[in-house]
C-alpha cells in the first residue's frame, strides 16, 4: 500500500514536470579545517543552529560537521575522500587551501557530490564558491582610514596567516588603497595570524623600531591585540581598524565613551557558513541556475551602528548573521544576472 | 665437551629462542595494528573496503610513508629531523612551479636541496651539534623559502607526475603497490646490504664503528642525503595527488613521520629501525587519524581530541608489547 502511494506520488511529480527534487533524504557534510579561534567557533555555531533546524524540519536528512585536527591540507584532502566514501550527497567546505585540495574536490564531483566552498574557497571549477570580496575590504580599510586621518601618515599593517589566499587578497586590497592614497605609507608589517595574542606579541616587538604610527590596518581578530601592544609600549593610540570581534568592539566602545575615538570595523560574517549550506541544499533540490561563484557582502560596522550590534555578540565571539532559506534565496537571486 | 658447556649452549639457544619470538612479535606489531584499524573501518563503513575505497583512503598515505622513511634514515643515525614537514612543503612548492615550467631548473633546485641535507649531516657530525636544534632552525628556512617560491597557494603539478599518481593498475590499488615497493626497496638497501649495516651501526654504536675505521662523517652524510631524497619524493608524490601546492602543505608531516617510525617498530636510540614497519606505521597513522575518525561520527567538539586519543592508543599498544620484550 505504502509503495503504491510512493509510486503514485512519484508519478504525480513526474507529471507535473516542474517539481523540484525532494532533499529530505539528502545528507550534507561540512568539512572544516580549523576550529581554534573565535571566528571559526562562531562559524560552527551559526552552521549548527541553522542545520539543526533544517534537519528537524525535514528539509535535509542529515547535516554532520567534521573538523580536522590540524590546519593541514593533506588531512583535509583525506577527510574529503572519506566523506565521499561515506556516501554524502553534498559537501560544504571551508578549505585549508584554494588550490591544493582540488584533487580531492574533483574526486568528489566525479562521484556526483555537490561541493560548496566558502571563506577558504576552492578553485576547482566543478565546486561552488561563496566568496567575500576580501580585496575590496582591504581597499575600504584605507578609504576609511583617509576619513579619520585626512592628513595621512605612517601605517602599520598586520597580516593574517602567511601563504593563505585570504591574507593575500586583503593585503593586495590594502596596497591598492595605499596606491590611491599616497599620503599614507606602510612603514611596518607584522604577522598576526588573525589572533589577538599573536598580534599583540608581533606588534610589541616591532613598535620600538617604528616612527610615529597614525593608523593600523589589519585583517580582523588582531585589532584588540594591537591596541594592547600600543598601550603597553606607552605609545599614542593610533586609528586601529577593527574586525567585528567582541573584544575589539568593546574596546572601541570604551575608547569612544572616553574621548570619542573613531574607527571602522569589517570582517566576513561567520554565518556565511549557513548560506553555503543553503546553496548546497538548493543545488540538491535540482536548481541549475545558481552561478558557481556567489559574491556576498562583508559585514561592516561604522561609528554609528557598532554599539547596537555589540550586545548581541557573545562574549569572546564575532558579529555574525545567520541566513534563513529565504535570505539565501535572495542572496542567490542577487548573483543571477 | 663437558656437561657445563652443554648446559650453557642449551640455555643460550633457549634465550635466543625467546629473543627471536619477541623480535617476531615486535616485527608483527605494526602489521597487527594496521589490521585492527582496517577491521574497525570495515565494520564502520563496509563500503570503504573496495578498490575505490582503498585508492581514496590510502593515496594520501603514500607521501606520509615517504616522509616517514626519510625520518627513519635520520633516526637510524641517532638524530631527529624536525624540518622534514616544511621541507616536504618546500619541495611541493618547487614541484608545482619550477619543475613544471622549467624542468631543468626544478631538478637542479631539488638536487641542491638534497645537497643541503647532506651538508647538514656533515655539519651536525663535524661540529657535534644537536640535530634537533639544527633541523628546527632549518624548518623555518624551508618554510620561508616555500613562501618565497609560492607566496600564495597555487601552481600546478607536472602532467607526468599527475598521471603517475593517478595510475589505476588492475586488481590492486596503486597506493598499496607503491607502499609495498617503497617498503621492500628500502628494506633491501638498509637491512640486507653490508653498507646498510654500517649505516645502522653508525647510529647504534658510533664509537665501535669509528674505531673500526669507518668514516662517521660519511655515514651521516649518506643518511641525511637519503632523508633528503625521500623528502623530495614525498613532496612530489603529495603534489601529484593534490594537483596544486600551498606553502603550508607539509607542516604536519614532521610529527606524523616521527610517530610513523616509532609505530613501525623503530626506536629513538639509533640503529633500531624497520623500513617495512615504518611504511606500515605510516599507513596505520593515515588510516587511524582520518578515515576511522570520520566514520566514527564523533561530535565536532570532540573530533580533534579524539584524533589525538586514537594516536595515543595506537602508539601505547606498541609500547606495551616492546616492554614485555625486556
Amino acid at each position: 500500500m505504502k509503495r503504491l502511494f510512493v509510486l503514485g506520488a512519484l508519478a504525480a511529480m513526474l507529471a507535473s514536470g516542474t517539481a523540484f527534487a525532494d532533499t529530505s533524504g539528502k545528507k550534507i557534510a561540512f568539512s572544516n579545517n580549523y576550529a581554534g579561534n573565535s571566528w571559526r567557533q562562531a562559524m560552527l555555531d551559526s552552521y549548527g543552529i541553522v542545520t539543526k533546524k533544517a534537519v528537524e524540519d525535514k528539509v535535509v536528512g542529515a547535516a554532520d560537521i567534521f573538523t580536522t585536527a590540524d590546519k593541514e591540507v593533506p588531512t583535509q584532502a583525506a577527510q574529503v575522500q572519506n566523506l565521499i566514501l561515506q556516501g554524502y550527497d553534498a559537501i560544504v567546505i571551508n578549505a585549508a587551501s584554494p588550490d591544493a585540495l582540488n584533487g580531492a574536490i574533483k574526486q568528489a564531483c566525479d562521484a556526483g557530490i555537490v561541493v560548496v566552498s566558502f571563506d577558504g574557497i576552492v578553485t576547482e571549477p566543478c565546486a561552488y564558491r561563496v566568496v567575500v570580496d576580501f580585496k575590496d575590504m582591504g581597499k575600504q580599510e584605507i578609504e576609511q582610514m583617509a576619513k579619520f586621518q585626512p592628513k595621512g601618515g605612517n601605517l602599520l599593517e598586520i597580516r593574517g596567516l602567511a601563504g593563505t589566499s585570504i591574507d593575500d587578497a586583503i593585503h593586495a586590497g590594502i596596497l591598492e588603497g595605499v596606491a590611491a592614497h599616497p599620503e599614507f605609507k606602510i612603514v611596518g608589517s607584522v604577522t598576526g595570524d588573525w589572533d589577538q595574542t599573536t598580534a599583540q606579541k608581533a606588534v610589541a616587538t616591532i613598535l620600538p623600531s617604528l616612527p610615529e604610527i597614525v593608523g593600523v590596518v589589519d585583517q580582523g581578530g588582531d585589532g584588540y591585540g594591537a591596541a594592547q601592544a600600543f598601550a603597553a609600549a606607552g605609545k599614542p593610540r593610533p586609528t586601529i581598524i577593527m574586525g567585528n570581534r567582541q573584544d575589539e568592539l568593546k574596546w572601541w566602545k570604551e575608547q569612544k565613551d572616553k574621548d570619542g575615538y573613531q574607527t571602522w570595523s569589517a570582517s566576513i560574517a561567520p554565518g556565511v557558513s549557513s548560506l553555503a549550506f543553503w546553496v548546497a541544499q538548493q543545488v540538491l533540490d535540482g536548481r541549475k541556475d545558481i552561478p558557481h561563484d556567489l559574491l556576498v557582502p562583508y559585514l561592516a560596522f561604522t561609528q554609528d551602528d557598532f554599539e547596537a550590534a555589540l550586545p548581541k555578540i557573545k562574549e569572546g565571539g564575532v558579529a555574525t548573521h545567520e541566513y534563513t532559506q529565504e535570505d539565501a534565496l535572495a542572496a542567490i537571486k542577487a548573483n543571477i544576472k | 665437551m663437558t656437561a657445563a658447556s652443554i648446559d650453557t649452549t642449551a640455555r643460550n639457544s633457549a634465550e635466543r629462542g625467546a629473543l627471536a619470538r619477541a623480535r617476531l612479535l615486535r616485527g608483527l606489531l605494526p602489521a597487527l595494528s594496521l589490521a585492527l584499524v582496517l577491521i574497525a573501518i570495515a565494520w564502520l563503513n563496509p563500503r570503504a573496503i573496495s578498490y575505490f575505497g582503498f585508492s581514496l583512503m590510502l593515496n594520501l598515505a603514500i607521501p606520509i610513508a615517504l616522509a616517514t622513511i626519510a625520518q627513519m634514515f635520520v633516526i637510524a643515525g641517532n638524530e631527529l629531523d624536525l624540518s622534514i614537514g616544511t621541507f616536504v612543503g618546500f619541495v611541493g612548492c618547487v614541484t608545482a612551479t619550477w619543475l613544471r615550467d622549467a624542468p631543468l631548473v626544478g631538478v637542479l633546485i631539488l638536487l641542491g636541496s638534497i645537497g643541503v641535507y647532506a651538508l647538514l649531516g656533515a655539519l651536525i657530525q663535524l661540529r657535534n651539534l644537536p640535530s634537533i636544534v639544527v633541523t628546527l632552525g632549518m624548518s623555518f628556512v624551508w618554510q620561508g623559502l616555500a613562501i618565497l617560491v609560492l607566496p600564495k597557494p597555487g601552481g600546478k603539478a607536472p602532467d607526468w607526475l599527475l598521471s603517475i599518481m593517478a595510475l589505476k593498475p588492475p586488481f590492486v590499488p596503486f597506493p598499496i603497490i607503491a607502499a609495498l615497493l617503497i617498503g621492500l626497496i628500502v628494506h633491501f638497501g638498509l637491512m640486507r646490504t653490508s653498507y646498510g649495516v654500517i649505516l645502522r651501526g653508525s647510529g647504534g654504536n658510533p664509537a665501535a664503528l669509528g674505531r673500526a675505521g669507518w668514516s662517521l662523517v660519511k655515514t651521516k652524510i649518506v643518511l641525511f642525503s637519503l632523508a633528503g631524497l625521500f623528502g623530495v619524493l614525498s613532496g612530489m608524490a603529495l603534489i601529484g595527488i593534490t594537483t596544486s601546492a600551498d606553502a603550508n602543505i607539509g607542516n604536519g608531516y614532521t610529527l606524523l613521520a616521527i610517530a610513523g617510525v616509532i609505530l613501525g617498530g623503530g626506536e629513538f636510540v639509533g640503529g633500531r629501525v624497520s623500513p617495512i614497519g615504518a611504511v606500515i606505521g605510516a599507513l596505520t597513522l593515515a588510516l587511524a587519524a582520518s578515515p576511522l575518525l570520520t566514520f566514527m561520527h564523533i561530535p565536532p567538539d570532540w573530533q580533534v581530541a579524539a584524533n589525538g586519543a586514537i594516536l595515543i592508543i595506537v602508539l601505547a599498544a606498541r609500547v606495551l608489547i616492546s616492554r614485555r620484550e625486556r
